[in-house]
């Protein structure tokens, strides 16, 4: 039994389709609870008044925006390693969802933004490292739907996810260097003591837990749907053939 | 090697070549400007360092669509894939053939430009210098996007979606040493992270650039 056995199509059919049921449920579940409980059963802040609940979509989606890059990061060098065809699927499906953690990162921070630092937009280094991202998002995708051949398309867009995650490190520093932050730093961590308080914490982490959920279960989806439209594919070819 | 470059320089410098268009470009970017933003010469000198970076920026992407389109259209790309030479050299010589018909040729001709923008005198070496130390930059990351969009039929507007943000670190310590170096400040610093940028992407991307061409050259 390895991970790569869910390289053969048929299997990765077969598993994804008996998980996906329980995907989508407890993704309804944990984004319910963890919404629900942020936006209703939290105080408010001593400073931000009610806006500090925007936080419970506000983070959740930033943090997939980054780690849908490096899942894709991983499934492309898989494809360009290994030239298993679920894997940068996998890639493919993954770029919408990120595109639209990212764009809702981007809009939940400027409502959040505008009352309290008195602005929709500011040239912070996060937000400016977020809108870059997004334009990585368009191009990996607008090459996607330029190129015909599947395997060409699949070959170029990989080779751009690894430049371009290269660069949008760089670009990450490069904007740090450029002008200072607004931004407040991370409110949640691992191993630091500064750290929000508990009582936002929870919810946070189950809606955090929640959009990772809807992450895995809208890729699972995407997977799917694609490896479906490669068989049409393979079948009316094999009809004209025949 | 030396004969591919030649060749190059060649093409580009010949009537069709496209030679001076992207210098052109740049003149007219620059003359527009202050009609977007108004005479006054001092707001034009703030914005001055970052204007001449964009537009250097712009007229380099200009070319870059004709950089493998031409070559990959009457067959000389598979020619020069099969020869001994490696497609990575080829990529590389090809992308230093573009910076020396763009980049350094806007690098010399900023100055000029920065004057019609209020540039302060100080500035002047160091936009100069910047652009002739960040310009290699800009024309290898244009080659690896022209070598993915080199099959496809209209790749001009898809290759700026894929290469303008690219571009960004290079615009960020460019723009930052002139900007430095109008106010007088230390412009060690930005200098040597945009050479670190100029000398990775060298030495990097030909090989992701060669990858891609031979993705569509198969």
């Amino acid at each position: 039994m390895s991970i790569w056995e869910y390289a053969n199509p048929k299997k990765f059919m077969q598993t994804s389709g008996a998980l996906l049921p329980w995907a989508v449920g407890l993704s309804v579940l944990t984004l319910t609870a963890g919404l629900i409980w942020g936006f209703f059963f939290t105080p408010d802040d001593y400073k931000q008044g009610s806006t500090v609940k925007i936080i419970y979509i506000h983070v959740p989606s930033a943090l997939m925006a980054i780690n849908a890059w490096g899942m894709m990061l991983v499934t492309s060098l898989i494809w360009l390693i290994r030239r298993h065809h679920v894997s940068v699927l996998a890639a493919k499906a993954a770029a919408p969802v990120g595109m639209v953690m990212t764009l809702i990162a981007l809009f939940t921070g400027a409502i959040w933004g505008q009352p309290m630092w008195g602005s929709w937009w500011e040239w912070d280094p996060r937000l400016t490292s977020f809108l870059i991202l997004f334009l990585f998002y368009l191009g990996y995708l607008a090459l996607w739907s330029a190129i015909e051949n599947p395997d060409a398309a699949a070959d170029l867009t990989s080779v751009l996810c690894i430049v371009g995650s290269v660069f949008a490190f760089l670009s990450r520093y490069a904007v740090l260097f450029w002008n200072q932050g607004l931004h407040q730093g991370a409110s949640l961590s691992l191993d630091r003591e500064e750290h929000v308080a508990d009582v936002f914490a929870w919810p946070l982490w189950t809606s955090i837990a929640g959009f990772v959920l809807l992450f895995v279960t809208l890729v699972l989806i995407g997977t799917r749907t694609e490896i479906r439209a490669r068989r049409m594919q393979a079948l009316l070819a094999r009809e004209k053939l025949a | 090697m030396i004969a591919l470059l030649l060749r190059d320089l060649r093409l580009a410098t010949r009537a069709g070549g496209g030679f001076g268009l992207s210098l052109t470009f740049f003149l007219i970017l620059v003359t527009l400007v202050p009609f977007g933003v108004g005479p006054e010469g001092g707001r034009l000198a703030t914005i001055a360092p970052g204007i001449l970076w964009v537009g250097a920026l712009l007229a380099s992407l200009l070319s870059l669509d004709r950089l493998f389109a031409l070559d990959h259209e009457d067959g000389t790309l598979e020619q020069l894939a099969t020869a001994p030479l490696p497609l990575e050299a080829v990529v590389a010589m090809k992308a230093i053939a573009h910076w020396l018909t763009t980049g350094l040729p806007l690098a010399l001709i900023a100055p000029l430009l920065g004057v019609l923008l209020h540039l302060p005198g100080a500035a002047m070496p160091w936009l100069a210098l910047s652009l002739a130390l960040g310009t290699p930059a800009l024309s290898m990351i244009g080659a690896f996007g022209a070598g993915l969009t080199v099959g496809l039929k209209r790749g001009g507007l898809l290759l700026s979606l894929l290469v303008l943000p690219l571009y960004v670190p290079t615009l960020i310590f460019g723009a930052e040493v002139a900007r430095r170096g109008a106010e007088g400040a230390a412009t060690g610093t930005p200098m040597a992270f945009l050479g670190a940028i100029t000398l990775g992407t060298l030495a990097l991307l030909p090989y992701a650039t060669a990858a891609a061409i031979r993705v569509n050259l198969r």
